[in-house]
């Protein structure tokens, strides 16, 4: 066991999986020599050489596209995405190419890949750089989303992602990766994706979250259990595609109320598709109206309002009390 | 110095003329070669109306034809080892079945069949739809190919229009940088649908636009399957010891861009006419009754193959059974997640709800 921050469990994960698989390649932008920009790959081409740590042009799409070729030919490639922001420009090489080679061929590829990004706000970056996109890949099949919300949630979905045969997008929150650090082993684990975890039992309202926003809403739970005599329980989504349907449900006919929190923005968000399959499956098991919050349906903001226009605290509050009414 | 975009010398590399005569002298092509090519070019015409006919008789759905480009596709993939790869535009069908790619598979793409790509072990790539894609997906392949030292060269095929893409951009500039085994293989037939190549680029020449990107090009008669073959060869070969090729191929798109549109809304037949008599088959079997290696009943001989090979491949395609809806959720991922599980569940394929 080590203390690590989040983006040191990333960068130890990678060489751990780098010295485990010869067929582990990352490729990137200023991942090399700088070690990326958040430092996820520090180091890494000093060990592994220039030929398995790639600094590539500046061009999204064919970083995406070049690790599709790879995959499917043999290797397991990490791609990082320099910001998340930056997706759009290799929109058809992840919707198109990645998520749908098994696919459209009939099943004999695959491209066991993962695509990382730093993603979210609160961090005051320019623009461009902050989004949440994970809604536009829960809705392109074939793709798998995680997202960790801790190092060691990190080191054991990173492990599983690089490991699966298929595509994964492996989206990290920026502003936790150097926000704690966390007791990491640095024996083989993994954690299975697919699976939601249950952060916390309650049995009063189910909270559920994923990412950067599960420390927030712990910490404002928290604060209500102590002040209030109310129960919540809290799921860290952990992969936002597939979701994990058994989980939420049985959380949600157990405590009769559900809100989710995501910084995506709401409209066509990842909570309208779980308030979806809360209403299809558990809806007589409900006791007031899910609550959703949410960033606002705006383009990211400028730093100056980011904090009003995050879920935060006090938003997340508010919900509290709003679904709590009934 | 003003670089000028269009001074660079780009001399167009032929061997037969129109009517079949050498003008460059004889590349070095044994008979059975050249006999070879040929009787896949032939293949690749009857497979190409008689696909035509499937369509318009509703036996097959949207098909592009290929016709006018034989040589350039058959030179090109002749010229191929084994354990190369190719990464194929939808237009490609010529290429693909020299490689080794089942014809009766092509149809069933074109019958929209589940295992209408399944290259059953050739290595050819999923027929690509959106354009340029695909060079991205060789450069990675060429990248995997050289990594795990396979010798092997991956070749991307791509229209002129393609060539007006980021993808095909980004890829050749990748090719470049990494010094890849790659070949880009441009088959410049003057039209994207409907917009000749003059719109599509101010470039004088697509060759050229490998220079920019650090890599060799060269321009050849993509109607003349000899000069294409040879230059292949040569390209191939550069591009195993590591020097990345675009290979601009001159050719013409004889028929429609699909079966879903009349290219006499856009284009003169005058255009046409003056192509048709550089077709690539009439001036390769004028070269081989010339040598004496060819005559006419070879070549009804071979027609009559040929038909009969289509026939087969097809009627095999026609006895396959049908993809099943419920057979989609099966390939989506390595293991079905639950909501598609669930999904699966809910349907068959009589179209009653369970």
């Amino acid at each position: 066991m080590t203390a690590m921050t989040m983006i040191e469990a990333i960068n130890f994960t990678l060489k751990k999986e780098m010295e485990r698989d010869q067929r582990v390649i990352c490729l990137g932008e200023d991942i090399g020599k700088n070690g990326g920009v958040f430092r996820a790959t520090d180091g890494l081409q000093a060990i592994f050489g220039e030929d398995r740590v790639v600094d590539t042009p500046i061009a999204e799409s064919a970083i995406v596209g070049t690790a599709v070729g790879m995959a499917a030919r043999g290797l397991r490639p990490v791609a990082e995405i320099q910001f998340f922001g930056f997706i759009y420009e290799a929109m058809d090489q992840m919707a198109s190419q990645a998520a749908r080679l098994r696919f459209r061929s009939g099943g004999v590829l695959g491209a066991p890949m993962v695509v990382r990004a730093p993603y979210g706000g609160g961090v005051k970056t320019p623009e461009l750089h902050s989004d949440s996109l994970e809604g536009l890949f829960l809705h392109s099949p074939g793709l798998k989303v995680v997202m960790p919300s801790s190092p060691y949630d990190a080191k054991g979905l990173l492990t599983a992602a690089i490991r699966d045969n298929d595509p994964v997008l492996f989206l990290e929150p920026m502003k936790l990766y150097r926000a704690f650090k966390q007791e990491v082993p640095e024996e083989d684990y993994l954690i299975e994706i697919g699976k939601a975890k249950v952060v916390k039992e309650g049995e009063d309202l189910t909270v559920i979250t994923w990412g950067q926003t599960v420390p927030l809403v712990s910490k404002v739970v928290e604060q209500w259990e102590q002040e209030q005599s109310i129960s919540i329980e809290i799921i860290d989504l952990r992969t936002v595609s597939p979701i994990d349907e058994d989980t939420i449900i049985a959380s949600v006919q157990k405590t009769g109320r559900a809100m989710i929190v995501h910084e995506a923005v709401k409209t066509g968000g990842p909570g309208a598709e779980i308030s979806a399959m809360i209403n299809e499956k558990a809806l007589f098991h409900l006791s007031a109206p899910i609550v959703r919050v949410t960033s606002f349906d705006t383009p990211y903001p400028v730093p100056s309002v980011e904090e009003d226009w995050l879920p935060n605290a006090d938003r997340i509050s508010q919900g509290i009390r709003e679904v709590l009414a009934h | 110095m003003w670089i000028e975009p269009n001074e660079l010398p780009v001399n167009k590399v032929q061997y037969l003329d129109e009517n079949g005569k050498l003008t460059n002298g004889a590349p070095e092509v044994s008979d059975d070669e050249l006999i070879a090519m040929y009787k896949w070019m032939v293949q690749a015409r009857v497979f190409d109306q008689r696909a035509l006919k499937f369509q318009r008789q509703g036996r097959i759905g949207t098909y592009a034809p290929l016709s006018g480009q034989e040589a350039a596709q058959v030179g090109s993939a002749f010229a191929l080892e084994r354990q190369d790869w190719i990464y194929p535009s939808y237009r490609e069908g010529a290429a693909l079945f020299v490689h080794g790619f089942p014809m009766k598979n092509f149809f069933l793409y074109t019958m929209g069949h589940l295992k209408g790509t399944d290259a059953e072990g050739a290595n050819v790539f999923p027929v690509q739809i959106i354009i340029g894609a695909q060079c991205l997906h060789a450069v990675g392949g060429a990248w995997a190919g050289k990594y795990q030292g396979e010798n092997s060269v991956s070749v991307t095929y791509i229209g002129d229009g393609g060539t007006s893409e980021g993808d095909f951009h980004e890829a050749l500039n990748f090719a470049g940088v990494y010094k890849l085994p790659m070949v880009f293989f441009v088959q410049n037939n003057q039209w994207a649908i409907s917009v000749p190549r003059s719109k599509q680029t101010a470039s004088g020449t697509i060759a050229q636009k490998a220079v920019a990107h650090g890599i060799t090009g060269i321009q050849v008669d993509g109607n003349d399957v000899l000069a294409v073959y040879t230059t292949m060869k040569q390209a191939l070969e550069r591009a195993r010891s590591g020097q990345p090729v675009l290979v601009e191929a001159v050719t013409y798109r004889q028929g429609p861009h699909t079966t879903a549109d009349d290219p006499t809304k856009y284009r003169n037949k005058s255009d046409v006419d003056e192509w048709l008599a550089k077709d690539p088959l009439k001036r390769i079997k004028a070269f081989l009754l010339d040598k004496g290696i060819w005559n006419e009943e070879l070549e009804q001989r071979e027609f009559a193959l040929a038909e009969q090979k289509v026939t087969e491949a097809f009627e095999l395609a026609a006895n396959t059974p049908k993809s099943k809806v419920e057979d989609i959720f099966e390939i989506v991922y390595e293991k079905k997640t639950s909501q598609l599980t669930e999904q699966q569940q809910s349907v068959s394929s009589e179209g009653v709800l369970k």
